[in-house]
């Protein structure tokens, strides 16, 4: 094997990948080949770094510069300057990385300074193609301790310990889901990995797929130990490309060092996986569905009970778990129920992976210890609010979650206090809200969202979710009325009674939360007609301010209705009764003389 | 591979490599050669190269080798700096069989080889 004095890490994750990080590592292997540095510098591609806004990100190891927003064109000057003459190419640092003229390392950044990496902990440090890689970062040593030193039974009770939670959202104790399995009767049982992440603007399960694809593995081979399966399946969509290629890379090099399929390390245990493929629909997340999709059914719940545990896929007990908490696994294996215990809250163990997005400086991909208050991973980790904007609040949960206000920002984050709240750590999306979003659009959003994806099976669902949508749309076009308001809360709540699975249970969530926090946004709505935010277009009017106005005439010309009126050097006006609100004129005023209000 | 003593020789192999990732335990020994115009025209590159050929012949870990810019003694490059034990050797005039006289006393065998230092040809 060769000594390389100089590792170079190049983000694969799919957000860095669309930004080019596959033209950028050619393109560097080019150059180095070039210098004669190849044999010097390993170049890997690793998964997501987590920091996806700095993205393409780009670590040089030993010394750990963090570069960041590289281009194929930087890859000259990085080769030539750093790698060849040892000069740090200062402009192209990440922000943060570079204070006084002091070139700080990535770990002392504050964005992976705060975290605590358990799930994410080999995400941008190994090659996930390269399962040599992943054994030397302890990989594959908790089911050699599992297939020599433990019952199935200790195994399971080794989980329980370790209090692990859920964590595709509910929150369901972990080892009490293995124990039923393994207590449930079946001449077949089968292991499953829920990978059909969904949730707007959550990509933890896809990072870890694309980043550590052994570790997901590993752990359901553990659990198939655990619970007496010798089959398992990963299902993922269709839609995570990157992720589906790696998987497939990891399972052929686990099988061909013979850690997959009969005899595993000479153990007499066999254990071997598929990946099935979802074509990307929300509901197939349920696990109900999931499975009806893995026996090649068009994805829609079934009534529970009788729970996976008995009867699952083929009718068969069937273990199933979503990437985060397979990824967790191992590391509770190697180093201990307690280890992991001592990390969180009381009630909730651990770390959780959240994507932040939305108003927030730092979208990306944060782990932190479970009870981390909300401030913290919105303001130290996620760097506040962009362009000095005012905080308003933090959709947790996604679609199924709700919103929380700034009176909520000292909540640790946890399973219990968050659903206390009325939202939920769901699969763990966060989108932060400021000044500028309105609170019954962002409900309609995730309404609209949730309508879409019913898979139409029962009808409070199917029907009733398109009702609240209308009733939504009537608000936000200035139509609504205070019943309107009253007949959106009963449906929601009788919505949530009624509705056959998960995704029905929860879809009104968004409404109740934000009617709950931002009353006085809806009845702007509905009894003023106006939009708090300037969002909703069909109550704004445009106004020119007169004091600011210098009549340079770009407004008129733009207006594609010719409903600006007001000769040159004089003050315009909009003619609002005319005005079709598209917001040319606003656009193009280089005084800042026209608002909508 | 069928067996856990073959997973631990691979574990052990690569992680020799993957060290260099980790900062802390790679931050035993730390060798910065200066590889400014002056170091590079006077023949840094060959001594950088026979450091890191040394340290893979000899299956050390735990060292980094990196480079760093012009330390202002041009007539004195090639040279480089070794940190070991909280200690800071400079080693100047060097070429690629004097390099690997260094890894070998002074990494390995922990004596510093004075006649290189700065020291000596101040």
């Amino acid at each position: 094997m060769n000594f390389y004095r100089s590792h170079v890490l190049i983000c694969g994750g799919t957000g860095c990948t669309s930004s080019k990080s596959v033209e950028i590592k050619e393109e560097l292997e080019r150059n180095l080949e070039q210098l004669e540095l190849i044999n010097e510098v390993q170049v890997v591609m690793t998964g997501c770094f987590g920091l996806c806004e700095a993205g393409p990100i780009i670590i040089v190891y030993p010394e750990g510069t963090f570069y960041s927003e590289v281009k194929v064109e930087d890859m000259k000057r990085i080769a030539e300057e750093h790698l060849l003459k040892g000069r740090i190419v200062k402009d192209l640092l990440y922000k943060e990385a570079l204070v006084d003229d002091q070139v700080k390392s990535v770990d002392e950044v504050e964005f992976y300074s705060r975290q605590t990496r358990i799930a994410l902990k080999n995400c941008g440090v190994i090659d996930p193609e390269n399962i040599d890689e992943y054994i030397a970062k302890d990989g594959y040593q908790a089911i050699a301790k599992v297939l020599t030193e433990m019952t199935p039974e200790a195994v399971i009770e080794e989980i329980k310990a370790s209090g692990l939670r859920g964590r595709g959202g509910a929150g369901f104790p972990t080892g009490l889901k293995w124990e039923f399995t393994a207590k449930a009767t079946g001449d077949q049982k089968y292991v499953a990995c829920n990978a059909d992440e969904g949730d707007p603007g959550a990509f933890m399960d896809r990072s870890v797929l694309e980043g550590d694809p052994h570790s997901v593995i590993e752990a359901m081979a553990i659990a198939g130990y655990a619970i007496g399966a010798s089959k398992g399946y990963v299902y993922v969509r269709a839609e995570y490309p990157i992720a589906v290629k790696r998987l497939k890379i990891a399972i052929d090099q686990a099988r061909e060092y013979g850690l997959l399929g009969t005899n595993i390390l000479d153990t007499g245990f066999g254990f071997d996986l598929d990946i099935r493929l979802g074509a990307g629909a929300f509901v197939c997340g349920e696990e109900t569905a999931l499975i009806e999709s893995i026996e090649g059914k068009r994805g829609m719940p079934r009534p529970r009970p009788p729970f996976p545990a008995q009867k699952g896929i083929w009718g068969k007990p069937t273990l199933l778990n979503n990437v985060e908490t397979y990824a967790n696994i191992t590391q509770i294996i190697n180093n201990g129920a307690g280890w992991f215990a001592s990390i969180g809250s009381e009630k909730s163990k651990g770390t959780k992976v959240f994507a932040l997005g939305g108003k927030i400086n730092n979208t990306g991909l944060v782990e932190i210890p479970m009870g981390t208050p909300l401030r913290e991973v919105i303001y130290d980790i996620g760097g506040g609010i962009p362009d000095g904007k005012k905080f308003k609040a933090v959709q947790t949960g996604g679609p199924s979650g709700g919103c929380l206000t700034d009176e909520h920002l000292d909540t640790p984050i946890t399973y219990d206090d968050l659903v206390a709240l009325g939202s939920m750590m769901g699969s763990g999306g966060m989108i932060v809200m400021d000044e500028d979003n309105c609170m019954v659009d962002i409900a309609r959003f995730f309404l609209d969202f949730t309508c879409d994806e019913s898979c139409g099976k029962c009808t409070p669902c199917r029907e009733g979710t398109k009702r609240m949508l209308e009733l939504l749309d009537k608000i936000t076009s200035g139509k609504g009325t205070l019943e309107d308001l009253d007949q959106l809360e009963t449906l929601a709540y009788t919505i949530k009674d009624t509705a056959l699975c998960g995704l029905g249970q929860t879809a009104p969530n968004p409404v109740l939360s934000t009617l709950e926090h931002f009353r006085d946004e809806y009845e702007a709505h509905v009894k003023n007609k106006k939009c708090p935010a300037g969002i909703c277009q069909d109550l704004l009017e445009y106004y020119i301010i007169p004091d600011l106005c210098k009549g340079c005439t770009k407004c008129s010309r733009v207006c594609p209705q010719d409903c600006i009126s007001g000769e040159v050097k004089q003050l315009h006006v909009i003619n609002v009764e005319d005005c079709i609100k598209c917001g040319a004129c606003l656009d193009a005023c280089p005084f800042n003389a026209i608002i909508k209000q | 591979m069928k067996s856990l003593e073959d997973l631990k020789k691979i574990r052990e192999a690569t992680l020799k490599n993957l060290q260099l990732r980790n900062q802390d335990e790679s931050e035993q020994v730390r060798i910065v050669v200066g590889m400014g115009t002056c170091g590079i025209s006077a023949g840094a590159r060959p001594v950088l190269n026979a450091i890191v050929e040394e340290l893979n012949k000899r299956n050390i870990s735990g060292v980094s080798v990196v480079q760093t810019g012009c330390v202002g003694m041009c007539r004195l490059e090639p040279m480089f700096d070794l940190y070991k034990n909280g200690e800071k050797v400079t080693y100047v005039n060097m070429t690629p069989e004097k390099s690997r006289e260094v890894v070998a006393e002074h990494v390995v065998n922990n004596h510093v080889v004075s006649g290189y230092t700065i020291g000596k040809t101040e």
